[in-house]
Formats: structure tokens, sequence, C-alpha cells
């Protein structure tokens, strides 16, 4: 494990604006007149990063969107060059930023095999050794001949990924090919990465989901605002990451005072969840609701909305619809606790409460709390339910 | 030795191979004749050329076999355009690969260049075929046409270097070069008899790689009467290596020119 596969040191990385680019001749004369006039503008992407990746770990990288990290992984790839600081790969290193790269859709399956396999270094000799066992891998027998433009998203994604796992590489870099396909397509991915992870490769892995780098990660860098935040276990990064998340949610509280409001008779005084995060596992997620009386009120209503990120009302709960009367005298705290199935897709979700009593508002707090689902199907459809599907013979 | 540049360029000669197969396939897909193309391109449009040239206009008469003179510079010419203005946009439109997969970017101009060589290719076997019916003899001197192509082929993809990555930051580049490429055309005695051109004029045209090239072949090929750089000059080696000197030069210039800006490629396209 003290070998070092990869060694970034210092590194920094600065992108030019793009409004600073002359891209025409005139552009660059007149440029040239008023040089002194320009400071050139840079985005810094990257500032200050070191870290070593040794051989057979599994390494991650998390951050936000637009942290920096597929910049730092573009980087490793030598696909940008660094601005300052030092890279070092020891080790053939294959890319898989994206899937089938190089692939064209006006040409049969077949001959992508050919394309993409000389991108990823293969002599047509030694494709054509393999060339069964790639398409058997992808399902796709019947299929090669035919223009890839045709396929299927599905299709398009298994023959590229079995294409990819053909890879010769000493160190893989893998950015969040888990994102595209069906739950059998991602299920061969975790296979491939639990394969991966047996014959002791070294991999980088760039992703969102905390569910795989719990599972698959020895060690993690956590990015943001273009610098590493933290370093360490997958337990304590991801556990960091997801605070992240929530830390934000907490400070929205505080910030925005417009979100509440109602005239005052009964307060929320907290809102809580047991969790702050879900997973496939999760079967429920508990939300309780404290609230306090300032005076004697018969039939109060308690409602709570669950909003996705695009603030689509997904789900949520009405206590006149269900015959919970809720009476509250003076000075009495009361505890609601609701027990919500974890049918969420993938995503950040925000609840809304509000109490009630004739037709008035006590008290409402818009985006009270949020919580983060992670799922393996990420965000296919708004909601997971439990759904059967029974296959049976018709009779003639 | 031979086995270190094997293994270093190795990659760099698999994606060469599969990125010209694949140009190959792509030009000709979806139709019938497929490959035939190829052939039958060239042919008749040198049918065309040669019925408006020889019959209509009468360029030529003066000199002997103008038919195979006439076609023999226009697909030197050819060569030479499709090279530098198929690569001039190459990297640009590459755009997407590079920003997914390094891998050394001279390929894709080597690509654009290597097309082009095998239809220049299948544009000599058309040649050959108008050569039979004008009588023309095929002689050994014939192969002396391999180091003069070499030497076109080196300042075409010289060229295309400089220009592909000069597009990646200006994109006027590809409006300019369609100008210069009009240019060079009509000043190239190409579609008329070098003999046409004021001696002065010629002996300036003649420096240029393209048109040295073009006369010394067909020097080679067809005729005795092509001048050649050599009669010019009175095979004066300073102004004989001139076309030479520029090839270098430029060649130079390029591969320097593209090896630094190849670098940012991924971030500017």
């Amino acid at each position: 494990m003290d070998e070092v596969a990869i060694s970034v040191k210092s590194l920094n990385k600065e992108f030019l604006l793009p409004h600073e680019k002359n891209n025409t001749v005139k552009g660059l004369f007149t440029g040239i007149l008023k040089r002194n006039k320009f400071t050139k503008e840079t985005q810094k992407a990257l500032i200050d990063i070191n870290f070593k990746v040794y051989k057979g770990e599994f390494f991650g990288i998390v951050g936000r969107n637009g942290s920096g990290k597929s910049t730092l992984l573009k980087i490793l790839a030598s696909i940008y060059s660094p601005s300052s600081g030092e890279v070092k790969v020891e080790g053939k290193l294959v890319p898989f930023i994206e899937l089938g790269v190089g692939f064209n859709p006006e040409l049969s399956g077949r001959d992508n095999v050919y394309l993409n396999g000389a991108m990823l270094g293969f002599s047509n000799k030694e494709i054509e050794a393999m060339y069964d066992d790639i398409v058997r891998f992808a399902e796709l027998e019947d299929f090669m001949d035919q223009k890839l433009k045709n396929y299927s998203s599905g299709m398009y994604v298994r023959l590229a990924f079995s294409m990819a796992t053909r890879s010769k590489a000493d160190i893989l870099l893998v950015d969040e090919v888990l994102a595209v396909g069906d739950a059998e397509f991602q299920r061969k991915c975790y296979n491939y990465f639990k394969k991966l992870k047996k014959d002791k490769k070294t991999v980088i892995f760039v992703t969102h989901d905390m569910h795989a780098v719990k599972e698959y990660c020895d060690r993690v860098i956590l990015i943001e605002d273009s610098r590493i935040e933290l370093e360490g276990n997958a337990n304590v990064v991801s556990e960091a990451y997801t605070k992240m998340f929530n830390e934000d949610d907490i400070t929205s509280d505080i910030q925005t005072t417009e979100k509440k409001w109602g005239d005052g008779r009964v307060v929320i005084e907290s809102v809580m969840t047991d969790k702050k995060k879900l997973v496939d596992d999760d079967g429920e997620i508990r939300l309780t609701t404290k609230i306090k009386s300032k005076v004697d009120i018969t039939n109060l209503r308690y409602e709570f909305v669950v909003t996705d990120g695009e603030g689509i009302n997904l789900l949520g709960l009405n206590s006149d619809l269900i015959d919970g009367k809720i009476d509250i005298q003076k000075n009495q705290s009361v505890i609601l606790e609701a027990v919500i199935p974890n049918i969420f897709s993938e995503g950040v979700y925000s609840l809304n409460i509000t109490i009630s009593a004739d037709e008035k508002i006590c008290e409402q707090r818009n985006d009270a709390l949020k919580f983060t689902v992670f799922k393996k199907n990420g965000k296919q459809f708004l909601t997971t339910p439990p759904i059967t599907l029974k296959i049976s013979n018709a009779k003639k | 030795m031979y086995k270190k540049l094997k293994l270093r360029y190795r990659y760099s000669v698999i994606l060469l191979k599969e990125l010209v197969r694949t140009d190959f396939k792509l030009r000709y897909q979806g139709s019938v004749l497929g490959y035939l193309w190829s052939l039958l391109r060239p042919l008749f449009l040198f049918v065309i050329l040669y019925l408006v040239f020889t019959k209509f206009l009468k360029v030529g008469d003066s000199v002997p076999h103008y038919p195979v003179y006439l076609l023999l510079g226009i697909i030197l010419w050819n060569f030479f355009v499709e090279t530098t203005s198929g690569s001039v946009a190459s990297i640009v439109n590459k755009g997407e690969l590079l920003r997914k997969i390094n891998f050394p970017k001279y390929v894709i101009i080597l690509s654009v260049a290597l097309s082009a060589l095998i239809n220049l290719f299948l544009n000599f076997i058309v040649i050959a075929i108008f050569m039979y019916f004008n009588g023309v003899s095929f002689r050994l001197q014939d192969f002396l046409l391999i180091p003069l192509i070499f030497e076109l082929f080196v300042f075409a993809v010289s060229c295309s270097f400089f220009l592909s990555a000069a597009f990646v930051k200006f994109r006027d580049v590809s409006y300019i070069w369609d100008v210069l490429v009009q240019l060079g055309f009509y000043l190239t005695p190409i579609l008329y008899p070098f003999s046409k051109l004021p001696i002065g004029f010629g002996k300036f045209i003649i420096l240029s790689p393209i048109s040295q090239t073009i006369q010394e072949s067909r020097r080679i090929l067809v005729t005795n009467q092509a001048t050649t750089i050599g009669d010019l000059f009175k095979n004066n080696y300073l102004y004989c290596s001139i076309p030479f000197i520029i090839v270098i030069i430029v060649a130079i210039i390029s591969m320097i020119y593209f090896r630094r800006s190849s670098k940012n490629f991924a971030e500017e396209v």
C-alpha cells in the first residue's frame, strides 16, 4: 500500500473567463492595442490541491456541483494541463470519464467497438480476439450490424460499459458512470467495482452517491470551493458531505423570516426528523413537530407537505382529513409525530408545516427542514412506492 | 531502438489507422456504389475537364499530352487543398473527443492527410488510365514521383498543423484560407501551361513548393517540355533549394506552434 500511484502537489488551475477570448483576428489586433487596459480575469477552478493515492486504493472525490472535482479529474487524465503545480501518475491510466468515447452514431455497433477500442488503445487484432466477449457481456448479439443511432440509450450504455471494462489499466478514473442506466445496468456497474476492488486496482471515483462512497472507497477527499476541505475515510467524509447540505438548511431557516408567518396563537417550537438522509434500506422517516399554544383552541389543524427539489408538492398530510382531532389548551405543548414511508426518489426534499384553526393560519413554516435521499435508482420517477408485477400466461 | 519507437507510438498508430478507416466508412455510407465512387468521382470530373479544356478552350494545344498534364496538376493541387482545408476545422470538430480523453492531437491532422493521400493514390489509378489512352509511355523514372509527393505531403501537413491550431483561437482562419486557396489555384500553373506565364513572374511562382512539385511531376510523368525550377534558374543550387527551405521553415514553425497550443485545445475548443 506504500507505493504511490498518483501524487498531486500544490496544484492550481485557472480558466480564462470566456468573455476575454479573442475569437477573431480583429479582436487580436484591438487586443494588442488595448493590452494595457485589459487586466486578464481568471476563474480559479482549483486552489492548492495536495493529495496522494496509493496503489490498490479505491479513492473517492466528492463535492458539490461546480466545486472543481471534474476539473481535477480532467487534469489527472491529462485532458487539461495544470496552471501550476505537479501531477505524477505511475502506471497506465484509463479515463472512464465518459463511457463510449468516440462512438459515432452513423456507424454500426461493430464498427464502433473497433473505434472505441482504438481510443482505449487496443489494436484491431486485440479487439478481434475479445469481440465476442464484449458483445456477449453487452447482451447485444443481434444488434451489432445496426447503426448506433438506432440503439436505445440502454443498449448504447451497455455496449459502452462492456468496452470500458476491457481496458487494461493500472489506474481507472470513474466519473459518475452510475448516474445513467437502469437498475440492471447499475447492478453490473457495482459488480464491476467489486471486482476492481478485489483485483486491487487503483480507482479514482468521483460521485455524489454517499452510499457508493461508503461501500467502496478506502479514502475520500471532499472538495468545496476549489479547495480540499477534508481528507479521510469514507464514513468521516460522507458524514461531512451530508452535513454540508443540512448546514445550508439551517442557515436558510434562520435567514428567511418571510418563510414563517401566522397570527401566533399557536407556535411551532421545533421540527425534527429522525434522519437527515435516507438510503435504500431506510424504510421510513419520522417527522416530529412540537407546538405550543398561547390560547385554548379546539379543532386545531396540522398540515405538512413534502416538496421536492423542483418545488412540486409531492405528498403530505392534513389532520382534518384523517379525523385526527387536536384540542389544545393554553400553554400546553403537544408533540405530533408522523411516519412517512421511504417512497422517495433520490434528491433533496423540504418540509412545509402549517398549524391553523378556524380557517386562519396560526403559524406556517416553509422549508422548515430538509432531508436528502440517496437511491440506487436515482430519480427516474417522482416517487418509488412498492409496486408488484404479476406475470402469468393468458389462456387461449 | 525500433521496438522502443514502436511502443511509444503504438497508441498513435492504432488511433490513426482507426480514424482513417472510420473516415472512409462514413464517406461513402448510404451510397449504392460505395467505395467505387472514390474512383468514379475523379474519373467523371476528369472527363469534364478534359472536354472543357482541350476541346472547347484549347488552352494547352502547345503542350504534348495536355490532358494528362492538366489532370496531374489538378490531382496534386486537390491533394493539397483536401489536406489543408479538411484540417482547418478538424481540431475544433473533434472537440467533444478532446474533452473526454487525452490522446496525441497530431493524429487528427495526420488522419486527414492520410485520407487525402489515399485519394491521391486512387486518382493516380485514374491518371494511369488517361495516360494509357493518351499514349503516354510508362517508364521506370515515374517512381521519382514518390519523393515529390512526399515533399508535397510534408508541406500540406505542416500548413495543416498551423491552420488547425490557429483556427482554435481565431475562427477567421477558415475564411482567410478559403480565399488564399482560390488565389493559389489561379496563380499556380494548374489549368494553364506554365509557359503561358511571363518569365519573370514564372520565376517567382515556381518557388512555391506546390508549383515546383507539380511542374517536376509533369516533367517526370508526362513531357520533357514541362518547365521545372532547374530550367528557370539554370540549376543554381541556391535558388533551386528555396522551395525545400520554405517547406522546412513552415514545418518547423507549424510543429512548434501546434505542440505548444495543443496543450490547451481541450479548454479552448
